[in-house]
């Protein structure tokens, strides 16, 4: 077991995702502190990229702020070594295969286990091409998360047998973003999971209010949210650490007590 | 270990998104299914010989050899397709192939426009729903080709995400193909993206250099000393070189854009200065900084204002069978004005990359020898842009 899974073993996990830099890397430490604080069991942290290519306009727009901002990979492994001081939540990076490939596979993952990072997840790096960086993760103890979406049929016993850490259930077809409806029928890709691996599932993509996340906690093991949180640091940029606290506290009382 | 399927040494894969792989894996049985079928084979021949005006002509430009005063040039004439560029023939495959699979909807990117005029031609034709993705700053400077789009029925998306050019319009017609991928094929214009599409547009563009092949045989009884064509992407260039490939004598030679000149920053020469990345599906090379954003790169042309290069390439570079030189605006606005005068051709500006080339290389051969370029597109679309480069103000 892995410090990851071990979040999911008291009860129903609540993930939370920020940018890194967003607005600032001092802002992305205090966020990270704070929303560990205020019940997130795990915390991810996007890597910004200059062409995220499964982000939906929020997220885009996130990682814009944080390259203007000056934000890079170095001062990313940085603020995660401040983190490390305040909380041990499991910190799990979401960034785009180009910085990972340009900084060198086994020195980047080296260096999230020298930072405290726990795990990895790779939206552009599908099952067939993890190959050539999971050895490196697995050296370095760094969980490679695998995503599984409605259209991995076929595929979802290959990659959930394979799984570390957790299975990211993409809920929804396209991008990132909120989204008022969830399309996926997530109980029947649980299953399929489930009939494979032991691996815990966290959804994710399309969820924002204790509602949606109630109902998915149902079926799966965890709720990941990303774009609402991302939407409430657009709006409060310095100033979004008590909100952002506020929000998450809502959402994991949800998932913990129900609505 | 990395994947070996799709690649070209190193280069290629499947880089993309959990929810296309599905997709990406039907598409490249469909396409290995199909490439071996008489009766699509057939189709596809009939539709580029009788609707796109195939053969293009292998056209001695004699004015321009005796000029130059070396080996004699000859041009492939792609600007003289349907739609006005190559694109035609990797989009009537891809169309065709939609089709087959059962798709009703097609989207694209353009950066140019041509090859988002070529795909909503071949949707007309072939009766699929067309949207198309394009740069905003590519709609303004190609506002003639928006419209052609529109007329022939197709959506066109503006982009004002990201640099708001080619790059970010492909960015956007893969998240498009993310959110509606089971009605939906997406014609990549050129030869990127994950596997299949670098090898089969490569296959649907070899057309050119088959042609070529033939008809210089025809016309000097021996091949060439060098074959040049534009390279942003890449596909008429590889449709070029392709049969070619085991011609270990005749030189293969991709023009890049150097833009406002390598020194400055402002260029879009991928070979000559970018690094091997992943991006766009693909491992290849890309213009980007040390921790792996993509650079934001420029050039007068919008089809070669691309980060990137398809894997192909890069592999033929890394192996040296290919050669890959840097052409600045300065050099291929010239070349555009010099062909006009000389041949009475408009070449399209990608395309007078490749032609600024030639007139530098022909000097070097002798005069029983001969070079193929390939003009891969007309230069309609282009005439403002070029007048404003030279400082007259027009109306389009």
């Amino acid at each position: 077991m892995s410090k990851i899974s071990d979040a999911f073993l008291k009860e129903k996990a609540f993930i939370a995702f920020v940018t890194g830099g967003d607005p600032t890397l001092d802002m992305t430490v205090e966020l990270v502190v704070g929303m560990a604080e205020a019940g997130a069991d795990i915390v991810e942290i996007g890597i910004p990229f200059s062409d995220p290519i499964a982000e939906g306009e929020v997220i885009q727009r996130a990682n814009l702020r944080a390259l203007d901002a000056g934000a890079s990979v170095v001062g990313i492994f940085d603020a995660v070594r401040r983190i490390r001081k305040r909380t041990r939540v499991p910190i799990v990076f979401l960034t785009y295969l180009n910085p990972v490939f340009r900084y060198g596979y086994d020195e980047f993952f080296a260096e999230c286990a020298d930072a405290g990072v726990d795990g990895i997840i790779v939206p552009d790096a599908p099952f067939e091409e993890q190959g050539e960086f999971k050895p490196f993760a697995r050296k370095h103890g760094v969980d490679v998360i695998s995503l599984i979406s409605p259209t991995s049929e076929g595929r979802i016993a290959k990659i959930a047998a394979e799984a570390d850490g957790y299975i990211y259930l993409v809920s929804s077809m396209g991008v990132t973003g909120v989204r008022s409806s969830i399309s996926a029928d997530v109980p029947g890709i649980v299953a399929s999971v489930r009939r494979a691996s032991n691996a815990p599932v966290a959804v994710g993509f399309g969820i924002s209010t204790p509602e949606q996340a109630c109902g998915i906690s149902r079926v799966a093991d965890g709720v990941i949210v990303g774009s609402a949180i991302v939407k409430i640091v657009e709006e409060h940029g310095e100033d979004s650490l008590a909100p952002v606290k506020d929000y998450v506290r809502t959402m994991k009382r949800a998932l913990s007590k129900g609505i | 270990m990395s994947n070996d399927k799709g690649r070209f040494g190193q280069f290629g894969g499947q880089y993309i998104p959990e929810t296309l792989m599905n997709e990406v894996l039907r598409l490249e049985k469909e396409y290995d299914r199909y490439s071996k079928d008489l009766e699509f084979q057939r189709e596809l021949t009939g539709l580029l010989n009788n609707y796109a005006g195939r053969p293009s002509l292998l056209y001695f430009a004699e004015k321009m050899t005796r000029d130059l005063g070396g080996a004699k040039v000859y041009l492939k004439r792609e600007d003289l397709n349907h739609t006005g560029s190559h694109k035609i023939n990797n989009v009537l495959g891809q169309a065709l192939l939609a089709k087959k699979m059962g798709k009703t909807r097609v989207i694209a990117e353009t950066g140019a426009g041509q090859h988002g005029v070529a795909t909503a031609t071949a949707a007309a034709l072939l009766g699929l729903e067309c949207e198309i993705f394009m740069g905003k700053e590519d709609t303004e400077r190609q506002a003639l080709n928006v419209f052609r789009m529109r007329l022939l029925g197709a959506e066109v998306h503006t982009v004002t995400s990201g640099t708001m050019v080619l790059k970010d319009a492909v960015n956007e017609t893969m998240r498009e193909w993310t959110r509606r991928v089971d009605d939906t094929h997406y014609i990549i214009g050129t030869v990127m993206g994950p596997h299949p599409f670098p090898a089969m547009v490569r296959d649907f563009q070899s057309v050119i250099g088959k042609e070529a092949r033939k008809q210089i045989l025809n016309a000097e009884g021996k091949l060439p000393k060098a074959v040049v064509a534009c390279v942003g992407g890449g596909s008429n260039a590889i449709g070029s070189f392709h049969a070619f490939l085991g011609d270990g004598d005749v030189r293969l030679i991709g023009c890049e854009a150097a833009g406002k000149g390598i020194g400055t920053g402002k260029h879009a020469a991928t070979i000559t200065t970018g690094e091997v990345g992943v991006f766009h599906g693909m491992k290849s090379y890309f213009n980007q900084d040390c921790e792996g954003q993509i650079a934001p790169v420029y050039s007068i042309s919008a089809g070669l204002d691309y980060p990137g290069i398809g894997p192909e390439h890069a592999f033929l570079h890394e192996v040296g069978r290919a050669e890959y030189v840097a052409i600045t605006d300065e050099e291929a606005v010239s070349a555009f004005e010099y062909i006009a005068r000389t041949e009475g051709i408009i070449a399209a500006i990608e395309s007078s990359h490749a032609i600024a080339y030639a007139v530098k290389l022909a000097p070097e051969y002798e005069k029983d020898d001969s070079i193929i370029v390939c003009v891969s597109g007309r230069g309609d679309k282009d005439v403002a842009a070029i007048a404003r480069y030279r400082g007259v103000d027009i109306h389009e």
